[in-house]
């Protein structure tokens, strides 16, 4: 409290008389203070904004039958014509596969470190994720290059590879703090009837924590949907096709993004807009999902579906008796 | 109920042995899964600085302050993108941080209740934004304002410190410093409003109890008791700066060099990396490549160790 302005006052008057004549210079500064940060939060929005808007209002034109059911035309007289569906099957494959790899690796490391290790060890652990984390995404892009594509040449599955050394950590930290919400009464009262501690997790904590641990990996799908440097030294150098196949270099709406950005047709800049709304809505549709996830789940562990979580309790019990009998 | 329980009792060493077995395969797959996870830590730099051996062993440390980057002669060095990505994400930053902040004080102090959430939600969208929509719209958007509108405005005022003088140019590191700071900013701002929401209320209604203004309460109160906490959140903005590649790549102008202007083009560690690997004609250069995300991988493990390590000190001296 010693830094409040008050305090600068004089030691012989009492402040009480100095506060008149300050009072208004300190309402000023105060008033000042507020504009500003009101202004700042101002400037953010308007950012977005205009962002957002000049995305949906360039992209939309772009927006035909064609742009979601065709590929790259490649004809120099029509550069207008053709879609983005190659790019559109292509990122939905590599990252659905990059999330199959990542959540059971994500999702058992977070258990582990939550329900087996001693402290210190799942302080390491998650310091190494945090550390991991924080790797920009080009380096791992570099690291996975030289891991699998050098002698052996780009293709999808090894973006997915690349894509899910990122969502890893974002998968495994946000499921170890989901983890620890689940109330501790519901663990006692598993172990409190017998109930072993791996049954406990896979059939307590874990349908406990779904909600919460969907809301992360939905958030780790929506992070690396817009991922571009991995893809580019993993899956860049691709055919204008609609393939599933991942033993090939496929096409994705980031890389797409990134080089119609460069180039100098307008129609490729169209295109390239179509696609960051495509980007951009994802990212919208899962942040607003995982918000309704998340709450879903904090409305489930506080009110009556702590009943229903019990029930299970009580239905693990079954697990004891033997068909047979 | 009672034949049950008699069940559970004549099941009891069978149970115990299959649960046995299951807690044990339950806690290698799970502690397997977490070796993996910090093998790839492991794997990344190792395999980043195998990589890089021959232009490590060719150059030494001198690279760091060479300004080579020749691909005819064979001779590459990182000073020039080391000056570009420290100049790109410092100004980017030193704008982005009393922004961030002042965000971060609307939303917890001023904003009406009904505003916060949606702002708040606003500004995490921005966040959510891929890196390479920012630089398409960097590109395009952005560069043609700032070549027509921010450069000659910057240029009438400052246009004597050199930083602000030379050609107008839709790329260059204007450009980039704008786009990193509509990159970082809503990180350290939903960081900052995370740590403001936890400053004690009765140190907050204490301040203004005796008469504080709102103002007066912030600075004497609620910034020094997330200043450390803030610290943090822009190191690891800066850091999500430095090694953010693809929007750079976008708008910098990718070209090597130290200029005086801001107006014109540069590199940064990142861009390099991202423009130049598929053109890397010789191995030499893929290498040095790989040493300068080497640079990027410490200065990142720098950055991070860097921001735990006021967290946990601040954590530990509040007990």
């Amino acid at each position: 409290m010693s830094t409040l302005p008050t305090s600068a006052n004089g030691p012989d008057v009492p402040p009480i008389f100095h506060v008149d004549r300050r009072l208004k210079r300190r309402k000023i500064v105060n008033r000042l203070m507020e504009g500003v940060s009101t202004l700042a939060a101002l400037l953010a929005v308007a950012v977005l904004v205009l962002l957002v808007g000049s995305v949906v209002v360039r992209g939309a034109s772009a927006f035909n039958g064609a742009f979601f059911t065709q590929v790259a035309s490649g004809d120099f007289l029509n550069p207008a014509g053709g879609g983005i569906a190659h790019a559109i099957v292509g990122s939905a494959v590599i990252v659905l596969l990059a999330t199959l790899i990542a959540v059971p690796v994500g999702v058992l490391v977070a258990i582990y470190t939550s329900e087996f290790a001693r402290p210190q060890v799942a302080g390491i652990v998650r310091l190494c994720l945090d550390v991991l984390n924080g790797i920009p995404s080009i380096v791992i892009g570099i690291f996975i290059f030289g891991l699998l594509v050098v002698g052996r040449g780009q293709a999808a599955w090894i973006a997915s590879v690349a894509l899910s050394v990122i969502m890893l950590p974002l998968i495994a930290r946000s499921t170890q703090e989901v983890l620890t919400l689940v109330p501790l009464t519901l663990r006692e009262a598993a172990l409190g009837v017998g109930v072993a501690k791996w049954r406990m997790v896979i059939g307590i904590v874990i349908p406990a924590s779904l909600g919460g641990i969907m809301t992360g990996v939905s958030l780790a799908i929506a992070r690396v949907a817009g991922e571009t440097a991995p893809i580019l030294f993993t899956s860049s150098i691709a055919v204008n096709q609609i393939s599933t196949d991942v033993s090939h270099a496929l096409q994705t709406i980031p890389v797409l993004i990134f080089t119609y950005s460069e180039s100098p047709e307008p129609a490729d800049h169209a295109k390239a807009w179509g696609g960051a709304i495509l980007l951009i809505g994802f990212v919208l549709f899962t942040s607003v999902l995982s918000r309704m996830l998340m709450s879903r789940m904090k409305r489930r562990l506080e009110g009556g579906a702590r009943g229903e979580l019990l029930g299970r309790v009580t239905g693990l019990l079954g697990l004891f008796r033997r068909p047979s009998a | 109920m009672a034949a049950d329980s008699t069940l559970i009792v004549l099941d009891s060493s069978q149970r115990k042995r299959s649960d046995r077995l299951g807690e044990r395969g339950f806690l290698y797959v799970t502690l397997a899964a977490t070796l993996v996870a910090v093998g790839v830590l492991v794997a990344i730099a190792v395999k980043v600085f195998d990589l890089a051996a021959p232009a490590i062993s060719k150059f030494g440390v001198g690279f760091l302050w060479s300004q080579d980057w020749n691909a005819v002669t064979n001779r590459f060095g990182a000073l020039d993108f080391i000056y570009g990505t420290a100049v790109s994400s410092l100004v980017a930053l030193a704008i982005a941080a009393p922004i961030s902040i002042a965000i971060a004080l609307f939303l917890t102090e001023l904003a009406p209740k009904w505003l916060r959430t949606p702002v708040g939600a606003l500004v995490e969208v921005l966040s959510g934004i891929p890196s390479v929509v920012i630089g398409l719209w960097g590109i395009l958007v952005l560069g043609p304002i700032v070549e027509s509108q921010v450069e000659p405005f910057l240029n009438s005022f400052l246009g004597w410190i050199p930083l602000f003088s030379g050609r107008y140019s839709p790329v260059g590191l204007l450009p980039a410093i704008l786009v990193l700071t509509i990159m970082i900013t809503p990180i350290v701002s939903s960081i900052s409003r995370e740590l403001l929401s936890r400053v004690p209320k009765e140190q907050i209604e204490g301040a203004l109890a005796i008469g504080a203004t709102r103002w007066e309460m912030i600075r004497g109160v609620m910034l020094p008791y997330v200043g450390p906490g803030i610290i943090a959140a822009l190191i690891l903005g800066v850091g999500r700066a430095v090694g953010e590649a693809i929007a750079v790549t976008q708008v910098i102008g990718t070209t090597a060099g130290i200029r005086s202007s801001l107006f014109g083009p540069a590199d940064t560690l990142a861009s390099r990396i991202a423009s130049q690997y598929q053109g890397a004609v010789s191995n030499l250069q893929v290498s040095s490549l790989a040493y300068l995300a080497a640079i990027l991988l410490v200065l990142s493990l720098l950055f991070n160790l860097g921001a735990q390590l006021i967290v946990r000190r601040v954590e530990r001296s509040r007990g």
